[in-house]
């Protein structure tokens, strides 16, 4: 480790968040956060903690259980030209809000005719782990990424955390930042410095020769972990993180794929309709004649999250999952039970 | 408020605006000059021009799928507004929106919307703005009878409660939600029995009687501007035509006898009549205001007719804003 690494100060995941917030607050007087639980109670991971003791109940607002309403008052502040952030606590539940979500952030720019901007976040905690059953355990980051108008941001790590989140908020279009509650409490080296990592630029987090895994948030560090079991086995594997599903940035990951000539795919959510479903085929458009075996997808089966840490811990693909994935890449057998 | 002679006059216009645009679109509808749905306001004018006359230029609506009477109201250009119905390049909304999503925000109109009840949130987030910057403006909302059943209505009318925001809600009970009467859908007939649950004042109206309407604004907006929060505003009223388009569909949902019913109780002829007996305005200055309108309308469906569609290259812009400050 180098002088300059170890200077780099260490930070938790949430408050790579909740620093992100802070300046970028202190610097613009047109955000606010709204949310249930946000204010005085700090948000229930502590994302926004201290903030409302900081900024006041005038930007740190605590709202009724109301998504549609939470996710509105911020389309319609944000059309009005002010920047809000605004919480779901859980990404489950922005199947409440999904009108306002789909029909309403994602849309007005374009059925007004261009006239409309709405520089809205709206923040969420998404992934498994936690025993919190089918309700509070989703990866719902496809259903959001099909929808034209919107950006989507999946963090995996604290530094990323808190770059993606400034681009976020200063962004003029309505993101969804997903926090992967799993990853919260993950401590990396954060700069303290106000910066931002621009949307729609993936990091090649490993860079490696023999294969490409293409992986985001907490699956990310699980594909690293694969990566060293496969570096035993002689495969150097290349991991690209896209850090925002959309926009996606393909022009990496086929560049990747062009160079090591088998790829593979992992993520939390579901395997079936997945974002990994369009990273593979358009792989298969861009670099059909560079690939030595098929796209391979690691996901989640097709069932509801468990809530039995037994079964919850056979559902969520993990380094083991993902290092069968990669040797069935070069026809070699799996090697998890 | 004193009822001024202008107030009335002005009341008298938009409404007139407002029926002759929506006459001339129902009758463009049925030649199949104008692509997609139509939802014409013909019969509630009243509400529109009641509240948007107790409101500034400045103020901020939000609207339902049966947009235009809104937008005229809060003085939207015709030209604009019948180059969009006809889907060409210089309507409102370049030809991407149509009747459902026209908007003007210059004016504060934040949009016509297709979604029952997606305005009334959205309402409440330009008044959480408002308050924000403490600049003295106000939301109104307006709705209808039947978005008073669907959950946004209910969670932003708590909210803009709950956070004492700068908010006029405005139903339009026209007694029929699309084809079904409020009867069969709610158990109430009043929908201001809903505000107490919220601890909202409100107050009922005529919605055939712009003065009223306009009245309940005044007081509702004074309260909203003074910073004592959100009112309801429920005015009875009907729409003379189908829930889309101008035909009946096909479909007797409403007897005959109710429509006329209404209609001799229409705002426009009752305001011109209150004008004529206060000597405000005599039937042949009435009927001055119509013709300059029509002259108005005609000059927007020519420019709207003569106007380019859409060129294929704007299919994809504006899906995103390109950001004004660079990372």
């Amino acid at each position: 480790m180098t002088a300059t690494e170890v200077e780099v100060r260490q930070l938790p995941y949430v408050m790579a968040f909740n620093e992100a917030v802070r300046q970028c607050m202190r610097e613009d007087e047109n955000i606010f956060c709204a949310g249930e639980d946000i204010g005085a109670f700090g948000g229930v991971f502590g994302t926004f903690g201290g903030l409302q003791k900081e900024f006041g109940e005038r930007r740190v607002v605590d709202t009724p259980i109301s998504e549609q309403a939470i996710v509105g008052l911020g389309v319609g502040a944000a059309v009005m030209g002010l920047r809000p952030i605004v919480d779901l606590m859980f990404m489950d539940f922005m199947c409440v809000a999904m009108d306002q979500i789909v029909n309403q952030a994602a849309k007005l720019k374009y059925m007004f005719g261009g006239t409309a901007r709405i520089p809205l976040t709206i923040t969420c905690g998404g992934g498994a782990g936690l025993s919190a059953a089918a309700q509070h355990s989703q990866s719902l980051e496809a259903l959001l990424c099909h929808i034209p108008g919107l950006k989507v941001v999946v963090p995996s790590s604290p530094y990323d955390m808190k770059g993606l989140m400034v681009s976020c908020i200063r962004e003029d279009n309505p993101t969804v930042m997903v926090k992967h509650k799993r990853m919260l409490g993950v401590s990396g080296p954060v700069p303290e410095e106000l910066y931002a990592i621009p949307l729609g630029v993936a990091n090649i987090v490993r860079p490696g020769t023999d294969v490409t895994v293409v992986a985001y948030g907490r699956m990310v560090s699980e594909a690293m972990l694969a990566a060293e079991q496969l570096a035993e086995e002689g495969v150097e594997c290349e991991i690209v993180d896209p850090r925002t599903l959309q926009p996606l940035d393909s022009a990496t990951i086929v560049a990747s794929a062009r160079k090591t000539n088998r790829v593979v795919v992992v993520h939390e959510a579901v395997r079936f309709g997945g974002i990994g479903a369009e990273i593979a085929a358009q792989i298969q458009e861009e670099a059909f004649d560079y690939l030595d075996a098929p796209v391979g997808r690691i996901g989640a089966p097709f069932s509801p999250v468990p809530f039995s840490p037994v079964l919850e811990a056979i559902y969520i693909p993990n380094a083991a999952r993902i290092a069968d994935g990669i040797r069935a890449t070069f026809g070699r057998p799996a090697r998890s039970v | 408020m004193e009822l001024t002679d202008d107030t009335l006059r002005d009341l008298h216009r938009r409404m007139v605006r407002i029926r002759l645009f929506e006459e001339a679109a129902g009758r463009l509808a049925e030649a199949n000059k104008l692509p997609g749905f139509l939802h014409l306001y013909v019969g509630e004018e009243a509400v529109a021009a009641g509240v948007c006359v107790a409101l500034t230029d400045e103020d901020q609506i939000t609207s339902t799928h049966r947009g235009h009477g809104h937008l005229v109201a809060k003085g939207g250009d015709f030209n604009r507004m019948m180059a969009e119905l006809m889907a060409k390049s210089t309507g409102y909304c370049k030809g991407k929106g149509g009747s459902m999503h026209i908007s003007d925000l210059e004016l504060g109109m934040l949009g016509a919307n297709g979604i029952v009840g997606a305005g009334t949130p959205i309402a409440v987030g330009a008044g959480f703005a408002n308050k924000y910057r403490d600049n003295g403006k106000v939301a109104a909302a307006f709705f209808g009878d039947g978005a008073t059943n669907i959950g946004a209505f209910h969670e932003a009318a708590n909210m803009a409660c709950a956070l004492k925001l700068p908010v006029v809600f405005v139903c339009e009970n026209n007694e029929y939600g699309e084809f079904t009467p409020r009867h069969k859908t709610m158990a109430i007939t009043d929908i201001v029995d809903r505000a107490v649950g919220y601890g909202m004042p409100s107050v009922m109206v005529d919605g055939m009687d712009a003065v009223a309407v306009y009245e309940a604004a005044v007081e509702a907006v004074a309260r909203a501007r003074a910073g004592a929060g959100p009112s309801l505003i429920e005015a009875k009223t009907y729409r003379y035509y189908n829930h889309h388009g101008v035909q009946n569909l096909g479909l007797k949902y409403r007897p005959d006898a109710e429509v006329e019913r209404w209609k001799e109780r229409d705002a426009i002829n009752g305001i011109q009549a209150r004008m004529a007996e206060a000597g405000v305005m005599t039937p042949d200055q009435a009927e001055a205001v119509w013709a300059e309108i029509r002259a108005d309308i005609d000059a927007a469906i020519k420019f709207a007719d003569e106007s380019p569609t859409p060129d294929p290259s704007m299919l994809l812009v504006d899906v995103y804003s390109q950001n004004v400050e660079a990372l």
